[in-house]
């Protein structure tokens, strides 16, 4: 007997509800799931061969239990990843997958999302993976607004190849490969995909499942390409490197909770944000600010990306302030869409190939 | 005024200006209106890579090179019977082709002094005696032309641009050509310029009218129809073939078509075909880079479409890593290799055939990959649909070898029934179970192979219970998993092999053109050499000698009666335009010293210096 879901072993079987319910908005052109699945569904047999501690973990196993609520068959998942510890994830979620080469993940999933509408499409990258040897693919990716949901694990550190800098070190890193510090300035992930003007960008952290599962139903109801970065502990190269962060306590003014609609408050509701005369945004203490009227309420979805490349900025590499959650999120029309259309329209207006007219043309002539 | 007409079983033209002066489209509708007529044909391009080099200086010459005849022709041509030269640097570029007697065709008003000076010419050489021992018609087609268009409103320059009109109306007088499809031509390409497409066709007619009555020429030439095979013909350029085979192995598959493309010449023209073709589905995507490209057309062939790359020898080498991926992952692929003159950039728009052995070897590992190559410009409709049954059937990458004589030469195309070309729907189908079905709790195994053609299941996402994942660490036997087994490993690198060895069952024997068998020579080709070789064999054989021909379709593997074919000939010459790179597999393969002869000009074989050779071989053999 085929199986008619996908459900091998899985869920608990049990029917849809039928519950109309939101649609997530990048599954328009995928099959819903006929049966409710669970998080094992999508454990595949493999080994799990992360370092102990490892971050990835916590964002697999987040990654698992959120699959269920994209609500399509199993089958009709895929995961493509580069090369890195990150990029081993395919292997181990019970779906399509595809562990590609160093960098091309964006490139690989773009040709699938773009002939496969009815795909759910993952791209699993780290920050070498997908800022230094990929760099090009991703911005191209996110420019191009594929349909694909891009997990960029950002440890600031090379893993697999024992621990070398990476774009986003910070400078002066002493590494093996900068014994006597790293030259480079790092790349701030999240302006270089407002740069490349990405239409959903987010961060969040590993260490805090519940934020990182909210952004991940968000980039799933977001048709194109959402960019989300995922601060990631390595605990054998850099462990500790998010510790700020994952230390800051409800008072502390380094972490930035953003909330669409909501004002940005942080350090216990006693500091928010407002533009400064260059069009930076700076911090400030609510009660002492001059104009009320001025503090920023968070609009992910205003379309000039300058707001929320201004809270990209705010981040610096020892986290003075430093914004999770969705930054921008604004709709426009993704590219395996705006293909199909125009596939479309000219079999509307032409009628389908016929190959016979091709091959012949327009000048012809007999020989008897 | 009747003019004596003589006639001719074939003639080559050369038209040859700089490069804004129209040259190559004067050519492509003389070739159009000379294929309409009947006659057989072969053409040959040849263009700067600059755009717009400066004008009127021997870098900025582009001409475009055509022999039509009455009986069948397998190349553009050795050496022009007639040149058009629009300016000094023209003249200066090509006169060294025209044999002594030939027509020279020049536009005098180009001849100004400083035109002259940018070329190097001491004093004009229409004045002095350095052309007497060609057949010289001085005509003003500049002045001309701009002459005929007085009444028009467009601007001088205009109207000096419909100069190549002018001169193609001489030519189709001068050679009886039809006018009425470029006629068509100019009403359909200037239709929203109703002044300037008039201007043209106007051109067009007084340059025709300007043969019919002027005494510089005294005799109009009759080319005869050629006894072509049966059937509905049209005139067709390599690059367009080999979209056109791309879009019907598409349809015979009854998969949707992706083409990941980045621009570089001379492949380009394959991107922009296949952009037109919506219609048939096909989904064109003009990526950031190579890489993306490879990557965006192997990830659509994971998602089960027929999926191609198309580039040129440095694209190639940006791709070679994805390349290596689908050799590893097993899923089908077209990588079309448009070769051009290297190392490096090199010479874009000149012709070379030196990327065999990057096909052969290019990739790290153990990675052996079918190469195809195409023989003429038609032939890259056959050999695009042959690439895709053995990437379908096999699942494998395919190298397909065209190149830049190919790409943009053209000949006529006895355009083929589509019941008659081969059923790829056939060829393959997409995994829907696990081998042995669903029964006792079997589990899908991505690389359990077909035990007849060692191919692994092609299982597309969206098919339930497939699930799997795949990728470029080695891959256990049968279930893929990950491994690092040193068996496992000597089994998979030979699995992988004995996989594209076994090809050579499933394409055919090597056909032997040896008329009497009497031969002891035996030329042995591959590629866009097939016409220069084949017209040099027939020389050879007009002159009484004795020669076998064979030309290889397939590279890797090898068909498998090449071996019994090399060792039937005492002496085995392979003429290539490399420095020997199918003579050293030859060698390597079969321990068999065949003769290596090798130009890298970045120009085809010329078949008379062929012939020389060949006899030379036969007198030593």
């Amino acid at each position: 007997m085929p199986k008619t879901n996908g459900h091998g072993e899985g869920g608990d079987g049990e029917p849809m509800s039928g519950h109309p319910g939101h649609r997530l908005a990048s599954l328009s052109l995928v099959p819903a799931a006929t049966v409710r699945s669970a998080t094992k569904d999508f454990k595949s047999d493999q080994e799990v061969r992360w370092c102990p501690g490892c971050g990835d973990y916590a964002i697999l196993a987040a990654f698992q239990a959120f699959l269920p609520e994209l609500e399509v068959p199993r089958e009709n998942i895929a995961v493509v990843s580069g090369i890195g510890c990150s990029s081993r994830l395919p292997y181990y979620v019970n779906s399509y997958g595809m562990h590609s080469i160093h960098g091309r993940a964006p490139a690989i999933a773009t040709g699938l999302a773009t002939s496969r509408p009815d795909l759910s499409v993952w791209v699993i990258t780290g920050d070498g993976d997908a800022l230094s040897i990929g760099g090009n693919h991703l911005i191209h990716a996110l420019r191009r607004n594929v349909n694909i949901k891009i997990l960029l694990f950002n440890n600031r550190i090379y893993g697999l190849t024992k621990g070398q800098y990476s774009p986003t070190s910070e400078q002066g890193k002493v590494t093996k490969s900068t014994p006597f510090g790293s030259l480079d300035h790092p790349f701030n992930p999240l302006s270089l995909a407002l740069g490349a003007d990405a239409s959903f960008v987010a961060r969040t952290i590993d260490s805090d499942r519940r934020h990182l599962t909210s952004v991940l139903r968000a980039a799933a109801d977001h048709q194109g390409a959402a960019f989300i970065e995922i601060y990631q502990n390595c605990p054998i190269f850099n462990d500790d490197a998010f510790a700020p962060l994952k230390d800051a306590g409800p008072n502390d003014d380094r972490l930035i909770r953003l909330e669409h609609g909501e004002p940005v408050r942080f350090a216990g509701g006693s500091r928010g944000l407002r533009f400064g005369r260059h069009g930076q945004l700076e911090a400030v203490d609510v009660a002492e600010a001059v104009d009320p009227d001025a503090l920023i309420t968070h609009d992910a979805q205003r379309r000039d990306p300058s707001y929320a490349f201004a809270l990209s900025r705010l981040d610096t590499s020892d986290f003075r302030h430093t914004p999770i959650g969705v930054f921008r999120k604004v709709e426009q029309p993704s590219y395996d869409q705006l293909m199909a259309d125009q596939i479309a329209t000219a079999r509307r207006q032409g009628g389908p190939g016929d190959l016979t007219a091709l091959l012949a043309g327009n000048d012809t002539w007999e020989v008897n | 005024m009747t003019k004596q007409v003589q006639k001719l079983d074939h003639v080559i033209i050369r038209f040859a200006g700089d490069s804004g002066d129209g040259m190559q489209l004067a050519g492509d509708r003389f070739t159009q209106e000379t294929a309409v007529f009947g006659n057989d044909l072969s053409t040959m391009p040849n263009f700067p890579a600059e755009i717009r080099a400066p004008a009127g200086t021997l870098a900025g010459v582009s001409s475009f090179q055509l022999q039509f005849a009455d009986h069948d022709i397998l190349t553009p041509g050795d050496a022009p019977d007639v040149l058009i030269a629009m300016n000094p640097a023209a003249l200066k570029a090509n006169i060294k082709d025209l044999p002594r007697g030939g027509d020279l065709i020049v536009n005098t008003d180009e001849f100004t002094k400083r035109n002259l000076t940018k070329v190097g010419y001491a004093g004009s050489p229409l004045e002095d005696a350095s052309l007497e021992q060609y057949n010289v018609h001085a005509v003003p087609i500049t002045s001309m032309t701009v002459k005929a268009l007085e009444a028009f409103d467009i601007t001088r320059k205009d109207a000096e641009r419909a100069k190549n009109m002018f001169a193609l109306g001489m030519l189709s007088w001068l050679y009886d050509r039809p006018s009425d499809g470029t006629l068509g031509y100019l009403k359909a390409k200037f239709a929203s310029k109703p002044e300037i497409m008039q201007a043209n066709v106007t051109a067009f007619q007084a340059g025709w009218n300007f043969g019919e009555t002027t005494e510089a020429f005294s005799v109009r030439y009759e080319v005869k129809p050629a006894p072509l095979t049966h059937g509905t013909y049209r005139n067709i350029i390599g690059n367009t073939a080999l979209a056109y085979g791309l879009i019907a192995a598409s349809q015979l598959a009854g998969l949707p078509l992706f083409l990941g493309s980045y621009p570089i010449t001379p492949a380009s023209d394959i991107l922009h075909e296949l952009a037109k073709h919506k219609r048939f589905g096909v989904r064109t995507f003009q990526a950031e880079d190579e890489i993306a490209a490879v990557g965006a057309a192997l990830g659509a062939s994971f998602g089960g479409s027929l999926s191609v790359t198309t580039t040129s020898g440095p694209g190639i080498l940006l791709k070679a890593e994805t390349i290596g991926l689908a050799v590893s992952v097993e899923l089908p692929l077209i990588v079309c290799n448009i070769q051009r003159a290297g190392p490096s950039t090199g010479m874009p728009t000149k012709t070379e055939q030196a990327d065999l052995l990057q096909s052969m070897f290019g990739r790290n590992g153990e990675s052996p990959i079918p190469i195809v190559a195409a023989a003429s410009p038609a032939d890259c409709f056959d050999v695009a649909i042959e690439a895709a049954r053995i990437a379908v059937k096999y699942r494998t990458p395919v190298i397909l070898l065209s190149d830049g004589s190919l790409a943009n030469g053209s000949e006529p195309w006895r355009i083929p029934a589509i019941a008659h070309l081969p059923d790829l729907s056939q060829e393959f189908s997409f995994a829907t179970a696990p081998e042995g079905g669903w029964e006792d709790g079997q589990e899908f195994e991505p690389f359990r192979r077909d035990p007849v053609t060692l191919a692994r299941p092609w299982a597309i996402p969206g098919t339930p219970g497939l699930e799997h994942r795949i990728g470029g660490i080695e891959k256990a036997d049968v279930t893929g998993t990950i491994s690092y087994d040193p068996d496992n490993h000597d089994r998979m690198v030979r699995l992988r092999q004995a996989k594209i060895d076994g090809i050579a069952a499933d394409i055919g024997l090597l056909e032997v053109d040896d008329p009497d068998g009497s031969a002891r020579v035996l030329v042995l080709g591959w590629g866009s050499t097939y016409g220069a070789i084949g017209a040099a064999v027939r020389r050879v054989r007009n002159a009484g000698g004795a020669v076998a021909q064979a030309h290889l379709r397939h590279l890797n593997p090898f068909p498998s009666n090449l071996a019994d074919v090399l060792r039937r000939y005492d002496k085995v010459l392979v003429p290539e335009i490399n420095l020997g790179q199918l003579a050293l597999l030859l060698r390597g393969r079969f321990l068999i010293d065949v003769i290596s002869y090798n130009q890298v000009r970045g120009l085809p074989f010329q078949s008379a210096e062929l012939a020389g050779v060949i006899e030379d071989v036969i007198g030593h053999a």
